[in-house]
């Protein structure tokens, strides 16, 4: 079976051809670089994504603070860690690379904060 | 009438997001000491801290950073060089004289520049510029407001969504909303090809399963207070909409991302000469604009695919004013560079002869197995082979010394094969 797919790996964006049977792969054409060979493997076998979004700070200089899963995750968790952050509230200060939430669905990623965040003044 | 506060600089930069503080750092490193960074804001880092998503950074940084992360990098590095950034003020106008007329806080002030470098950025196209027919209802948004609602204040825009533009904004957007509990019905596209970047078609639509409607567009707007709904409908290929293609999509917003303009009202202010094309200067290598000693970068001068690029050609347009500053600059005989078939527009305007040179141009069409020819008048000079070129991919071309050696002018064309 061929499955067509675009790499996310870099901004060139190549268009890739996967040939399969079942989840081996039997080549890949279309890729620039080994980027879009890892990529094209894990579309097949269990795609992932760095989920990005933002949770919520009290008294804070912005209402909120942008967060990051510290790795990517498997595709098919993303509502399910968006449900999880609504519920999350931090306290002001934030920093960069801080822990939000630790250990998700005891995948051993974390969701990490973004941005600084000082207290309002 | 109190007298203007007046004070002299080497520098003014104007424009505190990734563009000002990239050129601000590199001038700084290049010997200018005596330099200010001016910001309209009360932050630093332009658009990018809205930029939640990642990607940032792979050229540069060889990491996927977050718009915020990025941001912070040279946001702490213009501190730890003790570049002077104020914030909350607001330039009216740059006289040929260089004089930076700057409305703060503290009152009308008055910096008299040897050199000024302009990074104020781009703005979005909103609804008046693109003359979409309808209401005007509450629910229409820029997709860039949209991102700043969501992804800073926490107030969420809409339940049933339409975009209309496949700009990266838009796609970036599109899945934004989706994650945050929205419907979007559709990304609609005039174009018979999307604007932005594949990686974006597939992280924020394929992924997701929001449907791409490419040479369609919104041709009316529904809802008295509220949007209600929108009409879409086919367009020909000279982009007008076929009558009876009309088909009507229920919603409560319309997202727009429809292109970016370079924000040059105060270039003109000191008569700095601009492109009709890019909307930006015209300049060398050195990213100097028509007016000796005013440089222009990132996306006031051309707008960018990437923050990477943009923070690249600042850092040139920083080591470029601080060489005009030290009177360091170079006097050289330059020749024009034009953009011909298939090409949208071509930076730098003019180059100097001899020298080696990285010409970045945009191609207006998308082609798969393309060449490139430079040409010197009928001469080719080079040719470039790539498997695929598209409008939303700027290309980067470098010509070495011996290719631009007696040259008399340059041109960038799309071979017909």
């Amino acid at each position: 079976m061929k499955t067509e797919m675009i790499c996310i790996g870099c901004p060139m964006g190549c268009y890739l051809t996967v040939e399969c049977d079942g989840k081996t792969i039997k080549n890949v054409e279309g890729n620039r670089c080994k980027i879009g060979l890892d990529y094209a493997q894990k579309e097949i076998i269990n795609p992932e994504r760095t989920l990005t979004s933002t949770v919520k700070v009290k008294s804070g200089h912005l209402p909120l603070v942008s967060v990051r899963t510290n790795q990517p995750i498997s595709k098919s968790r993303i509502f399910d860690v968006m449900e999880l952050l609504a519920k999350v509230e931090v306290q002001a200060p934030v920093k960069i690379g801080d822990e939000i939430v630790p250990n998700i669905f005891d995948s051993g990623v974390s969701v990490v904060a973004t941005k600084n965040i000082s207290k309002k003044k | 009438m109190s007298k203007i506060d007046s004070r002299a600089v080497d520098l003014v930069v104007i424009g505190g997001g990734p563009a000002g503080l990239a050129a601000a750092i590199s001038a700084k490193k290049n010997g200018i000491n005596d330099l200010v960074v001016v910001e309209r804001n009360d932050w630093l880092g332009g658009i990018l801290p809205q930029c939640i998503h990642d990607g940032f950074g792979l050229e540069i940084f060889k990491e996927h950073l977050t718009g915020p992360e990025y941001a912070q990098r040279y946001i702490d590095e213009a501190k730890e060089l003790r570049i002077p950034c104020i914030l909350n003020c607001m330039v009216l106008e740059i006289s040929p004289q260089k004089q930076v007329f700057v409305a703060s806080p503290e009152g009308l002030v008055c910096f008299n520049a040897k050199a000024v470098i302009l990074s104020m950025g781009c703005r979005e196209r909103t609804r008046g510029q693109i003359c979409i027919p309808g209401t005007r209802p509450a629910g229409i948004y820029t997709a860039g407001v949209a991102q700043n609602l969501i992804n800073l204040k926490n107030v969420m825009v809409g339940k049933n969504v339409v975009i209309l533009g496949s700009g990266d904004i838009g796609l970036i957007m599109a899945r934004r909303l989706t994650l945050e509990g929205a419907k979007v019905h559709a990304v609609v596209e005039i174009l018979s090809h999307t604007n932005g970047l594949p990686r974006n078609l597939q992280q924020c639509l394929i992924d997701y399963g929001i449907p791409l409607m490419l040479s369609h567009t919104v041709t009316r707007i529904h809802g008295l207070n509220r949007v209600e709904s929108v009409t879409i409908s086919k367009v020909d290929e000279k982009l007008k909409p076929i009558k009876g293609t009309q088909k009507t999509i229920e919603c409560d917003t319309l997202l727009l991302s429809v292109g970016l303009i370079p924000e040059n009202d105060l270039s003109t202010t000191c008569g700095v000469q601009l492109n009709p094309v890019t909307r930006g200067a015209i300049v060398n290598e050195n990213l100097e604009s028509s007016v000796p000693g005013v440089f222009a970068c990132g996306n006031v001068l051309h707008v960018h695919d990437v923050v990477d690029f943009v923070t690249i050609e600042s850092e040139q347009a920083g080591k470029s004013a601080a060489e005009y500053v030290l009177g360091k600059q170079k006097q050289l005989e330059r020749i024009n560079v034009q953009a011909g078939n298939g090409v949208c527009y071509v930076l730098p305007n003019s180059i100097s002869k001899n020298s080696e040179i990285e010409l970045l141009f945009r191609v207006l069409c998308p082609k798969e197995d393309a060449s490139i020819g430079f040409f010197d008048g009928e001469k080719l000079v080079k040719t470039k082979k790539f498997r695929k070129v598209h409008p939303a991919q700027m290309i980067k071309v470098k010509l070495s010394k011996t290719e631009t050696t007696d040259i008399s002018e340059l041109r960038v064309e799309l071979l017909k094969k």
